[in-house]
């Protein structure tokens, strides 16, 4: 449970820290664990019954342990007159599992809530943050499916969102594109890096909103590595940090104008294209 | 010291004054149920409702916790603040028959009957016992949980808490579940089966700090 202490003492002391505690230890360990909560009681110097109730009071917190995969039901107003019970107990069938439960495989957790914002497009289910709307029970097999498959791969040939970017150095400027390494179909991103004893190159998919990488050592989940140029090798390190997790930002020059930011964080997903942007 | 109106009657009150101890202090009556002298005003229960303001901008307001204004005209008990009183009575009687407080509330203003489905819950969530652990005895053991009709109190985790001290405060506080702890008060005694039981932590050590409420102590007869 160290790394509970370490998530209480990044937000210590500011406005509204419980919430983001609790929410990081979730993504974390994907519930609120007993102990887990203890170690932010005795840190934060809050009471326990109160953590006990923010953490019961949100929907979003559980304090059970959660499957590999969370699957949301909406069943508001709009969802339901549009058939989301129907839909939930369709999910609950198929799932063998009642709302609030996890399969035995540990592969899917059922959740319903009240509200998901989405009214215009019910019945909605959320599976691992990825909205399906205007579901019909006809289509669940194949939600399950893809959610298995695992939905934050992303396809760069059907997903719009996806673009390739071209980065250069900022600080000599030298492209950082690799043509000779190809990830997901595009000329990769190769920088060098730096964590613990470890010294090493790292390719990144060029693809912006695409988190594929492939890197010579095994960066463990949340470390937090340094960036260097490969040809000037300077560190590339920006002014900001990161604002989901603290960690320093990465900046990269835009061909064509603009800057691309990426966090230091192993799994960390904060990133930012500022097209008019410069390094500071 | 804030000047206002009060049942058509000028008065003045110090200023930070809740418009229900100014009401006390001058002898208008207001009843109460989740307020408590010496915890902090909460406003859960709705009985202590008073109208201010004047014609169509008059409104409901909990009188223990709105604070005295310069000017303000309050009536304690006007047809819509006595029809609402007596709303909140017929609700609490659906969630809690039981209670001897909400029977005796519904007694005193005239609820004769409750018009909705029944429920039998043991808890109005007034949240009285949770200010008590808090503020009187600096536990803080037991606070709300979950939300909605989920909403209930308790410990964390439902384990027995560490910081409880068993001391029965927030049961000798409780409007709700008076038939286990109001045999000192005889004119409340419903069934009186506790008082056959004799207190016996007296001897237990660090029983000066415990600050128990409880009379008799029957927690402590249960964890033994």
């Amino acid at each position: 449970m160290s790394g509970v202490g370490q998530i209480v003492d990044r937000h210590l002391g500011e406005r509204g820290e419980l919430i983001t505690i609790l929410e990081e230890i979730q993504a974390k360990y994907s519930y609120l664990p007993e102990e887990a909560l203890r170690v932010v009681s005795e840190r934060t110097g809050r009471s326990l019954t109160d953590i006990y109730g923010v953490a019961t009071f949100y929907k979003w917190f559980s304090l059970k342990p959660r499957g590999r995969h969370l699957l949301t039901c909406c069943l508001g107003t709009a969802c339901h007159v549009r058939g989301a019970p129907r839909i939930a107990d369709e999910l609950s069938r198929q799932l063998g599992v009642r709302a609030g439960e996890t399969t035995p495989d540990g592969e899917f957790t059922l959740e319903t809530q009240n509200c998901l914002g989405g009214c215009a497009l019910g019945p909605i289910v959320v599976a691992d943050g990825h909205y399906f709307s205007n579901v019909a029970t006809s289509a669940i097999p194949r939600i399950l499916e893809r959610t298995k498959e695992g939905l934050d791969r992303v396809d760069a040939r059907t997903d719009e969102r996806v673009f390739p970017v071209e980065v250069s150095c900022a600080r000599c400027n030298h492209s950082l594109m690799d043509p000779g390494s190809q990830l997901e179909g595009q000329p990769a991103i190769r920088v060098t890096i730096s964590f613990g004893q470890h010294h090493g190159w790292l390719l990144l998919s060029s693809l912006y909103g695409s988190y594929t990488i492939e890197a010579q050592h095994e960066i463990p989940f949340d470390e937090v590595a340094n960036f260097f140029c490969p040809h000037c090798h300077a560190e590339l390190r920006g002014a900001s940090d990161c604002a989901m997790c603290g960690a320093p930002m990465v900046p990269m020059i835009v061909r064509g104008g603009g800057v691309v930011q990426i966090c230091a964080r192993r799994g960390c997903r904060a990133h930012m294209l500022d097209l008019n942007g410069s390094v500071s | 010291m804030i000047n206002l109106t009060l049942n058509g009657l000028p008065v003045e009150v110090e200023p930070g004054t809740t418009l229900l101890e100014a009401a006390t202090f001058l002898g208008f009556p207001i009843p109460t149920l989740c307020h408590m002298e010496g915890l902090s005003p909460y406003g859960a229960c709705r009985l202590c409702v008073v109208e201010i303001g004047e014609g169509p901008r008059a409104k409901l307001v909990s009188s223990c916790t709105y604070r005295a204004e310069q000017g303000l005209k309050v009536r304690t008990s006007s047809a819509r603040v006595v029809r609402a009183r007596r709303m909140v009575i017929e609700l609490l009687l659906a969630s809690c028959p039981q209670s001897k407080t909400i029977q005796d509330l519904a007694s005193a203003h005239g609820v004769r009957q409750q018009r909705f489905r029944q429920e039998h819950e043991d808890c109005i969530m007034c949240g009285r016992c949770v200010r008590m652990c808090e503020e009187q005895m600096m536990a803080k053991a037991i606070g709300f949980q979950g939300r909605g009709e989920h909403r209930r109190i308790g410990t964390p985790f439902d384990k027995r808490s560490e910081v409880c001290r068993l001391c029965g405060g927030c049961i000798s506080v409780c409007p709700a579940c008076q038939l286990r702890c109001t045999y000192s008060d005889p004119d409340k005694v419903i069934c009186g089966g506790c008082a056959n039981l004799a207190p016996p932590c007296l001897e237990k050590p660090g029983f000066d700090d415990l600050m128990c409420y409880m009379k008799p102590c029957v927690a402590c007869e249960i964890s033994k």
